[in-house]
């Protein structure tokens, strides 16, 4: 097993309530040092709510946020600088927003040559033969090249957006919540496309959404990210099935699902970001939380397995 | 170019703009090639000739000058150098305005505060200050009017700017390998391009009446030649006795910079897709309705009923059937779950019911909503503003847009009460508190004095519900209410819905795109699809054994949780447009059991307690209850 992206001690802060030329008052974690790897050809699934941190650190791996600490290595390199042009060509970002993704006054040919030309320097006669090929595996008709963003749908509007990740030929793709602005019929569409073009180039996923079945259906294994933090990580089949931390059980039960009465419904909600509390950031919410929860943060740690879960009395 | 020119004609007074201003220009274009006297020749012994004089069309001035020769040639060199300036400022202020929005952080501020300073001082004093530093004369007018209009482009783009670079497409642009520069260049600037546009079509009048204004004081042109300002300046002294002179330029410039301003104004309206789509023309108080049949009987009985409903959007030339002939019924205490994905109608339907949807576009043409028996399509607006938030109360998908932000949430609640209800000031606040403990909103008595943007989204959309439950109401329409909220949140929102149902008595309209909310909550379920209904039926039974292939589709690619890593059944194709259906069932062309049949005539829902709208349905309904059917 090759690794094809790892992190060690990743992390990002963000100053809050700056002044024009004066320190920062207050700093804001947005992103815990976090260490992870993925293999080559497998899908990691990162799920998290809103403010979890789970876009900023997308974010860092591409190399659009520059990391406060810790490093990224791809594909055995490590990249030191936040540079994105330097990323392009091993890693890609397929957004959330699909339609605003694309530059509005652009043909979607334009917008595919870009990476082509700056990131490979192809020729005109190369770049309209590697265009036609990848327009051709995410499904998309040839006369669409010619159009203008404005006149697709979501769906396709997406596959687009992945054909331009496609073109800078990287072999890691991070999926920023690729189909939550998408209609469920077209979702799917969307996700048997990412697999079928995983099987075809041998490619690498980060997935990321809110959607908790949506994960399950693509991920090998899963990461839970709460408040900046993984709180746990596992494989795929077991992470939802057999939560290890108390905050993936309250997602697993939160998730409305036919033949279930309505579930969770714990009431709370999430620590203030300027001011943390010291333990564990889940212990006001949850059922478990002991004295020691609240003044001790817990790191993650293997429960059985390799399902590894940040808590001092795991499920 | 074609649709641009057309928007523009359609303003008559931008037409009107158009068309003066494009005299004037041609005027001053040819009056090289004109045989005019020329204009710096003075002729003394012909002072102050009036107007239709022998050789003189306009007369001549203190000088015995033609007026008509000098004001072609005035108008030429002032239109000229307020294009000129109009430009410079343009481009430098644009510059300026798209480095600092891209750049941000300090770049932005120094840049940006350098520019409010140049602003906070008069125009005209500045550019006086700058004609005095460069000394007199027409290029130094024009340099110190385009200094002055800097900061009016430099604030504009900037903020445009800021918009777009925060936008994906410049971040996938940097992961495709552009620097700044190009990024600016291609990315950001064909962006910025029409709103520069606007901003010099609305400013060039200005520029000129501006330049007139320091060749009017001597700081422009200097004699003998001769522009539109220096023009004026030099008749003051005849005013009385010879007013000609002051009124030919005068009018001239009346005419430039009104023309030029109709003109920008409707530049501004054809580029601007936001006046474009209508969306800054008030839409009525009530949606329009033009019902060609009368209202249909009631055909089904409930609290809310609503028989064959259709709402079209009327978009120039082409109607979109929004709504299709829609039936449904609400009983108390019952949650209805309207189904179905974007565009399918669903929102448009439950917007219809209270006449909720914007006039103009929508409009109302057949069907009835039936309240307790009483028909409200055509209702006077006086009926539906009492019964509206009063027996039938709305909440939305995003409280953050429903709430006004200026207002605290305790005097948003207040307000409700206190449209419907004649009680105090005080009394409502009370009411107000013990509503946000109904909804479930910890320490209500502080959380009544917030602003909505200091409540998280679940806290908001607790404030939402609090507000539609504030008179009480018979029907509560949800449209998408936990779409926009985290999945433990909708967990809580959900909950708190279905208590206040079986506590209250409430009927529910519950509109969603999910299934497993829809099973969570719902009684029964009714699936739209391209503005039509095309199953209906218990929620447990339909989702246990749908009838209609789109249920079944639509059913099968929703993964699911705890059935592990799979692929999942897509539905091919799109969903259709709804202002081109094609005739008989709208889903035949994405079904792959359709016949022949199933793409002529219409369809009808059929069916008792569960009813199908489908020839060939994945099962057969029991036959008894297709003889129930009315």
């Amino acid at each position: 097993m090759t690794v094809a992206l790892r992190t060690e001690g990743l992390a990002c802060d963000f100053p809050a309530g700056k002044s024009l030329f004066g320190r920062p008052r207050a700093v804001l974690r947005a992103v815990h040092p976090t260490s992870f790897e993925v293999a080559t050809g497998e899908t990691l699934g990162i799920v998290g709510e809103s403010g979890c941190g789970k876009s900023t650190l997308a974010r860092m791996l591409v190399g659009l946020q520059p990391p406060t600490a810790g490093r990224i290595e791809i594909e055995g390199e490590g990249v030191d600088r936040a540079d994105p042009a330097a990323f392009g060509r091993r890693i890609q970002y397929v957004f959330q927003d699909p339609v605003s993704s694309l530059n509005p006054r652009k043909t979607i040919r334009q917008i595919l040559e870009v990476p082509l030309i700056h990131l490979h320097g192809l020729d005109r006669a190369a770049r309209r033969a590697r265009i036609d090929e990848i327009f051709a595996a995410v499904n998309l008709r040839p006369e669409f090249l010619e159009r203008y963003p404005h006149e697709f749908s979501g769906g396709q509007a997406q596959r687009i957006g992945i054909a331009r990740a496609l073109a800078a030929a990287a072999r890691i793709l991070i999926l920023d919540e690729p189909v939550s602005a998408l209609d469920v019929s077209v979702q799917a569409q969307v996700l048997n496309l990412l697999a079928d073009l995983k099987a075809e180039f041998g490619l690498t996923y980060l997935f990321i959404s809110h959607d908790l079945a949506v994960v399950e259906a693509v991920s090998d294994r899963i990461m839970v990210l709460y408040f900046g933090a993984v709180v746990e990580s596992g494989p795929a089949a077991r992470v939802f099935a057999r939560p290890r931390h108390p905050y993936t059980q309250l997602l697993a039960d939160s998730a409305p699902q036919v033949g279930r009465a309505i579930g969770g419904g714990a009431q709370g909600e999430l620590p203030d970001p300027i001011n943390p509390p010291p333990g564990c950031a889940f212990a006001s919410r949850c059922p478990r939380a002991s004295d020691r929860c609240r003044v001790e943060r817990p790191e993650l740690r293997p429960i059985e397995g390799d399902q590894l879960a940040a808590c001092h009395h795991p499920l | 170019m074609s649709l641009f020119l057309r928007l523009l004609f359609r303003n008559r007074l931008a037409g009107f703009g158009a068309v003066v201003l494009g005299i004037i220009v041609v005027m001053a274009l040819v009056t090289p090639l004109l045989p005019l006297h020329p204009p710096n020749v003075t002729n003394t012994a012909n002072r102050f000739l009036r107007p239709l004089a022998e050789g003189h069309l306009l007369g001549t001035d203190h000088l015995g000058r033609d007026l008509l020769s000098r004001l072609l040639h005035g108008t030429r060199l002032s239109l000229a150098v307020g294009f000129a300036a109009a430009l410079i400022a343009a481009v430098i202020g644009a510059a300026i305005g798209i480095v600092a929005g891209y750049a941000g952080g300090r770049t932005d501020n120094v840049t940006m505060r350098g520019v409010d300073m140049l602003m906070a001082f008069p125009y005209i004093l500045l550019a006086l200050a700058i004609v005095a530093a460069l000394g007199p004369g027409l290029m130094n007018a024009l340099i110190a009017v385009a200094v002055v209009n800097i900061p009016f482009f430099a604030r504009n783009i900037r903020g445009v700017t800021v918009s777009i670079s925060h936008r994906e497409f410049v971040d996938a642009a940097r992961l495709s390998g552009l620097g700044p520069l190009r990024i600016i260049l291609t990315e950001v600037l064909p962006n910025v391009v029409p709103v520069i546009v606007i901003a010099m079509s609305t400013t060039v009048g200005w520029m000129i009446l501006e330049t007139a204004g320091l060749s009017f004081l001597g700081l422009g042109s200097q004699p003998p030649q001769a522009d539109l300002g220096s023009m004026l300046g030099e008749a003051r002294g005849a005013l009385i006795t010879a007013p000609h002179t002051s009124i030919v330029p005068g009018v001239m410039i009346l005419l430039i910079v009104m023309s030029i301003n109709l003109l920008g104004d409707g530049v501004r309206d054809a580029l601007d897709p936001r006046l474009r789509s209508g969306a800054l023309a008030r839409p009525m108080a009530a949606t329009l309705v033009d019902r060609k049949a009368p209202a249909p009987p009631a055909r089904t009985e409930g609290l809310l009923t609503i028989d064959d409903l259709r709402t079209d959007f009327r978009l120039g030339r082409r109607t979109a059937h929004a709504v299709g002939g829609v039936t449904l019924a609400i009983r108390p205490g019952e949650c209805l779950g309207l189904i179905g994905e974007s565009g399918s109608g669903k929102s448009v339907t439950a917007l219809s019911v209270m006449g909720l949807v914007a006039s103009p576009p929508g409009v109302i043409t057949g069907g009835a909503v039936r309240l307790a028996g009483e028909d409200l399509v055509g209702a006077p607006y006086g009926r539906l503003r009492d019964l509206r938030g009063n027996r039938v109360a709305y909440i939305f998908q995003d409280p953050l847009s429903t709430l006004h932000p200026l207002y605290r949430v305790g005097d948003q609640l207040a307000e409700a009460i206190r449209v419907h209800h004649a009680v105090s000031r005080a009394e409502a606040g009370e009411r107000a508190i013990k509503l946000l403990v109904d909804v479930q909103i910890p320490n209500p008595r502080a959380r009544i004095g917030a602003y909505p943007h200091q409540l998280s989204g679940g806290m908001r959309q607790r404030v939402g519900i609090a507000m539609a439950l504030s008179n009480d109401p018979d029907v509560l329409i949800a449209d998408e209410p936990t779409t926009a909220l985290d999945v433990t949140v909708q967990a809580q929102i959900l909950k708190l819905l279905d208590d206040l149902r079986r506590d209250r008595g409430l009927a529910i309209l519950f509109i969603t795109h999910d299934f497993g909310v829809v099973a969570q909550l719902c009684d029964r379920v009714a699936v739209m699809y391209a503005g039509r209904i095309v199953e209906e039926g218990p929620t447990q039974e339909v989702l246990d054994a749908p009838a209609h292939p789109y249920t079944a589709r639509l059913i099968a690619c929703v993964p699911e949780l705890g059935t592990g890593r799979r692929r999942l059944e897509a539905i091919s194709g799109l969903p259709p447009n709804v202002d081109d259906l094609p005739p008989g069932c709208a889903f035949a062309p994405r079904c792959d059991k359709a016949q022949p049949e199933c793409r002529q005539g219409e369809i009808p829902l059929e069916g008792g307690v569960r009813r199908v709208r489908c020839l060939y349905p994945e099962t057969h309904l029991p036959e008894t209850e297709l003889e129930a059917a009315p």
